[in-house]
């Protein structure tokens, strides 16, 4: 038997071996050299994202339910680059503060689980592979949320995570039923999707459990008290990397298996986008915590999303993808900063930021490049990202929906220079003060600068994910 | 098959169960109530893919694998579910929705 076709699940074999190492060294290292396995967390990590970057071959796996093609594979990628800055991020507060409570390995099992699970989801062929993906993505992080467990906050996001994703992935579940009843399979290349009565509520409710995930707008409530709950790095993980990864699986769905729907969720995501934006924008003007301002933030950031998926082609899914890829190094630099200052001083208020960019110039440096990426500003990358979903919705003939994105781009503005304003004309008493951090949190946040200042400029990136987001029509 | 019993019968049945359900999990004041409502859901769901496996598609057993896959994820769900509620229990010495309330808005 020739074994050499599971080569192409490379990447989820090297991630399960990761899983499997980490809980032999959890329990193979001594008590006093726990604090140096976060370090070896962190280099097999790395390690697993240099090799996944070599090629990597086309094919099917288990008669259908696993594909994989260049674009999943790049996709893949940029998840990895993204969990790596994450991890890099977070091994100071979890050397500091987990290891001695003796879970450190735990954070690393679960979320190398949970980005198992977005791997599958990504790939996935058929609706059972998909579920599966799906679940193994979420219950490790309602795990995560919960991490702090001496902290009524922490399990309280944990268990509104949990209870909120179950109810959704029932209800997406339910939508499942309703398609496999008209359709008469679960493979996607199978189905043959209708727009009749049942199959549209069908794909409604399918709709609401992936909207969950992306926490678009009438699906959005548990992302701000699970964001505020959470410790920083899981907050971080859920908004960047998961929500990432839905948007992606979202995109796909609809460019492929739902296209015979196209009438019909047009005008769904139309409506979506309005309100996400607007509700993820306005709330985000009166929130004092920096956690709950970011999940707000995100909310926002995901209604964009949905402007590029108004152009069914080749532009709509390559800004899409180039905006998400924008996204996650945008937004890790912002929650990178707010990790940096509540490991050394646990402030988490806009206000504690006043005067910060006399005390710390370069945290808050790196946290005005981030803002201004998330809110679309010139010179950084965010500004291509946005620029070219407005062109995307824009090529469709939705100008309104494009004045109003306009619109919402300049409230967003406004909250995000409320942060800018606090760091760098307000002065305070009693600022943050000076503090150094440690080279792996520098690592993390240079990356993201790097990842926010080259990717706008360096145009063979968006070229190159032109070219192969072409492969999404081909089939 | 059933004899006897029609399609529409039994999807009826799963349908009332998924919004009773819903309407649990909306109204319920207990955690642990909320997780039996979330059961309800998926329990209902799994009865609809035997059922329209059974009677539609009755020569490949997809929707019997997918309905043992979730029972299986459930079983996970619910488990989690339940520590993290007892770790809330520890902490403030209740299960009530209403221990939960510290975050708004």
């Amino acid at each position: 038997m020739d074994f050499s076709s599971l080569l192409l699940m490379r990447h989820e074999f090297i991630l399960t071996a990761l899983l499997l190492l980490m809980i032999v060294a959890e329990i193979v290292v001594s008590e006093q050299n726990k604090k140096n396995l976060v370090n070896f967390g962190v280099l097999l990590f790395a390690i697993h994202t240099a090799i996944g970057l070599l090629p990597l071959a086309d094919g099917v796996l288990f008669g259908g339910m696993f594909k994989t093609t260049v674009l999943t594979h790049f996709f893949k990628s940029v998840l990895n680059i993204g969990v790596l800055i994450l991890l890099l991020q977070s091994a100071d507060w979890l050397r500091d503060k987990v290891v001695s409570q003796q879970k450190a390995t735990e954070f690393f099992m679960l979320i190398f689980s949970s980005l198992l699970g977005l791997y599958f989801m990504i790939s996935a062929g058929d609706f059972l592979m998909f579920y599966i993906g799906l679940e193994l993505s979420t219950l490790p992080v309602a795990a995560l949320a919960a991490y702090e467990s001496l902290k009524q906050k922490s399990s309280e996001s944990g268990i509104k995570l949990i209870l909120s994703a179950a109810l959704a992935s029932g209800t997406s579940l339910f939508g499942i039923t309703m398609m496999y009843a008209t359709s008469g399979s679960l493979f996607f290349d199978m189905m043959t999707i209708t727009a009749s009565n049942l199959t549209i509520l069908g794909f409604l409710m399918f709709f609401a459990g992936l909207a969950f995930k992306i926490s678009l707008a009438p699906f959005h409530f548990w992302t701000a008290d699970v964001y505020e709950g959470a410790p920083i790095s899981v907050a971080s993980y859920l908004s960047v990397i998961s929500k990432g990864a839905a948007a992606f699986v979202l995109m796909i769905l609809l460019f492929t298996l739902f296209r015979p729907l196209e009438s019909i969720w047009v005008n769904l995501m139309y409506g979506v986008a309005l309100l996400t934006m607007f509700i993820g924008n306005l709330f985000a003007i009166r929130q004092q915590n920096l956690k709950r301002f970011l999940a707000f933030s995100s909310i926002a950031q995901a209604g964009f999303i949905l402007l590029g998926l108004l152009s069914v082609d080749q532009l709509g899914a390559t800004t899409v993808i180039y905006f998400i890829m924008i996204y996650v190094f945008s937004n890790l630099g912002a929650f990178g900063v707010v990790q940096a200052i509540s490991n050394q001083t646990g402030k988490e208020n806009i206000d504690d930021y006043d005067g910060l960019y006399r005390t710390n110039p370069k945290l808050s440096l790196v946290m005005l490049l981030a803002l201004f990426s998330l809110a679309g500003i010139p010179p950084v990358a965010g500004f291509f990202g946005k620029i070219f979903l407005f062109t995307a919705a824009a090529s469709q003939g939705y100008y309104l929906l494009v004045f109003i994105g306009v619109v919402n781009v300049t409230i967003a503005l406004y909250y995000y220079l409320l942060v800018v304003r606090a760091m760098f004309l307000r002065k305070s008493e009693n600022a943050i003060p000076y503090f150094k951090s440690k080279w792996m949190m520098k690592l993390g946040l240079t990356i993201t600068v790097l990842g926010i200042l080259i990717i706008g400029m360096y145009s063979p990136l968006y070229e190159y994910i032109f070219e192969i987001s072409n492969l999404i029509f081909k089939s | 098959m059933i004899q006897g019993v029609s399609i529409y019968e039994i999807l009826t049945v799963t349908t009332l169960l998924f919004f009773i359900g819903i309407y649990g999990f909306i109204t319920r004041k207990n955690l642990i109530s909320i997780l039996l409502s979330v059961e309800l859901i998926l329990n209902s769901v799994a009865i609809n893919f035997v059922v329209i496996n059974k009677y539609l598609y009755p020569d490949m057993l997809q929707g019997v694998y997918f309905s043992v896959f979730i029972i299986a994820v459930a079983a996970a769900e619910t488990a989690l579910a339940i520590s993290i509620i007892i770790n809330l229990y520890r902490l403030v010495t209740s299960v009530e929705v209403k221990a939960t309330e510290t975050m708004k808005f």
